[in-house]
């Protein structure tokens, strides 16, 4: 049966946003959704709140299980606007309540809305007693933000982890076991590649500080929580912020009159004839939120793009962008392109490569004009090389 | 005496300017911040930070 209830006094009072498509440049083509929850005790508390134009949505459903004037504690585990958006509007109701954040929550909270509230900050160790429950608090920062911080109840067993184990998808559904462990977890690897990715050293920490906690729900603050998989998604966490990723390769690239095009497959054939699984991704008809992923899961990315006005295609640019913010670490790479003259290109996919500390253990190939029959079966052989590298690597 | 980067935000620790908000006098060098000092931007520890070059 469908259920906001997580247990009892604890009720899910999010919102849905069935609409959104492109989150601050990342791609949402599921929607997705801002987690609220509220826990109904002595002291009756608010666990963040939703984008300021979902606060109807939220009120509603808060209204369901108790007056929202009689709320106590709004809590802030992030000051980003998707989750503290609907606490202005919240305190005109309550400006009696006291706001609990971190240190940089506070100073975060100050600058967005420039309020006077009655803030409280709290800290790693810290922890505050509402009635039967007791709210413990661990700063995370930086994952993804200074002012991060998850809360845990011990005596629910309930860890609010905000953006952590977080999902962008709009579902009717609440909890993993009711979509199912690979539709989630595709959601949260695509969630992680794009957010958190830079920040391995930061979860590791966090990681660690949770794993003395006796955990049985994880409630992040978008999409499912996390019943059923919770060591799962726990592990995965693990392997995504120490930069384990399986021995598959992905190819990204653009092309203007099909050379690269013709050197992305070839070398695809010779990564697939040696038993490679291999991604192609053409820029042209994929978004970049939708490569990260990819990239966090193949061992060697391999990058393409023709020579265009003695630099890169556009499109690269942007991708390699977005690529140098995310930092993914511990890859092979291996750069390609074609060009007319100049062939610039791929000495900066080579940069990108050398300045993210990958390995670069093959010179790349770069073909003037049109790769003619003996150079694509060059370039496959050289897919085949980059295969036996890949399969020595771990 | 020698600046060092956050490797997570990009904060700069330059001694001369110290860090005032958290009792760090200006002049003092980086290997002298206490062990258990923090970024004062993002929170992370000094482990995280390395020279500028």
């Amino acid at each position: 049966m469908h259920t906001e209830t997580i247990k009892e006094g604890i009720y899910w009072v999010g919102a849905i946003d069935w609409d959104v498509r492109n989150f601050h440049g990342y791609l949402t083509q599921q929607g997705t959704s801002y987690n609220a929850y509220l826990i109904i005790d002595e002291k009756i508390t608010l666990v963040d709140t939703v984008k300021p134009d979902k606060f109807g949505q939220m009120i509603d459903r808060i209204s369901r299980y108790v007056d929202p004037s009689r709320i106590d504690y709004v809590l802030s585990n992030h000051v980003e606007m998707d989750h503290s958006g609907g606490i202005p509007e919240l305190m005109e109701l309550i400006p009696q309540a006291t706001v609990i954040t971190s240190k940089a929550g506070e100073k975060g909270l100050r600058q967005h809305y420039k309020k006077e509230w009655n803030f409280r900050v709290v800290k790693s160790g810290d922890s505050i007693d509402i009635g039967k429950r007791t709210l413990s608090f661990v700063n995370t920062p930086m994952v993804h933000w200074p002012d991060s911080m998850v809360t845990y109840i011990p005596e629910e067993k309930i860890l609010f982890s905000n953006d952590a184990f977080g999902q962008h998808l709009a579902t009717s559904e609440r909890f993993d076991d009711e979509l199912g462990w690979s539709a989630v977890r595709k959601d949260a690897a695509k969630y992680y590649a794009n957010i958190v990715l830079p920040f391995g050293k930061q979860v590791q920490k966090a990681l660690s500080a949770l794993s003395s906690m006796e955990i049985e729900l994880i409630a992040p603050s978008h999409g499912l929580m996390w019943k059923s998989h919770i060591q799962k998604i726990m592990a995965e966490y693990q392997k995504w912020s120490n930069h384990e990723a399986p021995n598959r390769a992905l190819i990204v690239y653009d092309s203007m009159w099909q050379s690269t095009e013709k050197i992305a497959t070839a070398l695809e054939k010779g990564l697939s004839e040696s038993g490679i699984y291999t991604t192609l991704r053409n820029l042209k008809v994929n978004h970049i939120s939708n490569i990260m992923p990819d990239v966090m899961e193949s061992k060697l990315v391999l990058l393409g793009s023709p020579t265009l006005n003695n630099s890169i295609l556009p499109t690269m640019g942007q991708f390699l962008t977005y690529l140098r913010g995310l930092k993914p670490q511990n890859k092979i790479g291996f750069a390609f392109g074609s060009y007319g003259w100049g062939g610039q290109a791929v000495k900066e996919l080579v940069q990108t490569i050398e300045d993210l500390n990958w390995e670069n253990p093959l010179e790349g190939v770069n073909i003037e004009y049109i790769p003619d029959t003996e150079e694509l079966s060059a370039t496959v052989d050289i897919g085949k090389s980059l295969a036996e590298i890949l399969m020595k690597s771990n | 005496m020698a600046k060092y980067r956050c490797e997570t935000c990009d904060y700069i620790y330059d001694p001369a300017e110290g860090d005032p908000d958290s009792g760090i006098d200006p002049g003092t060098s980086f290997e002298d911040l206490p062990d258990d000092w923090e970024c004062p931007v993002c929170g992370v520890g000094k482990e995280d930070f390395v020279k500028e070059g």
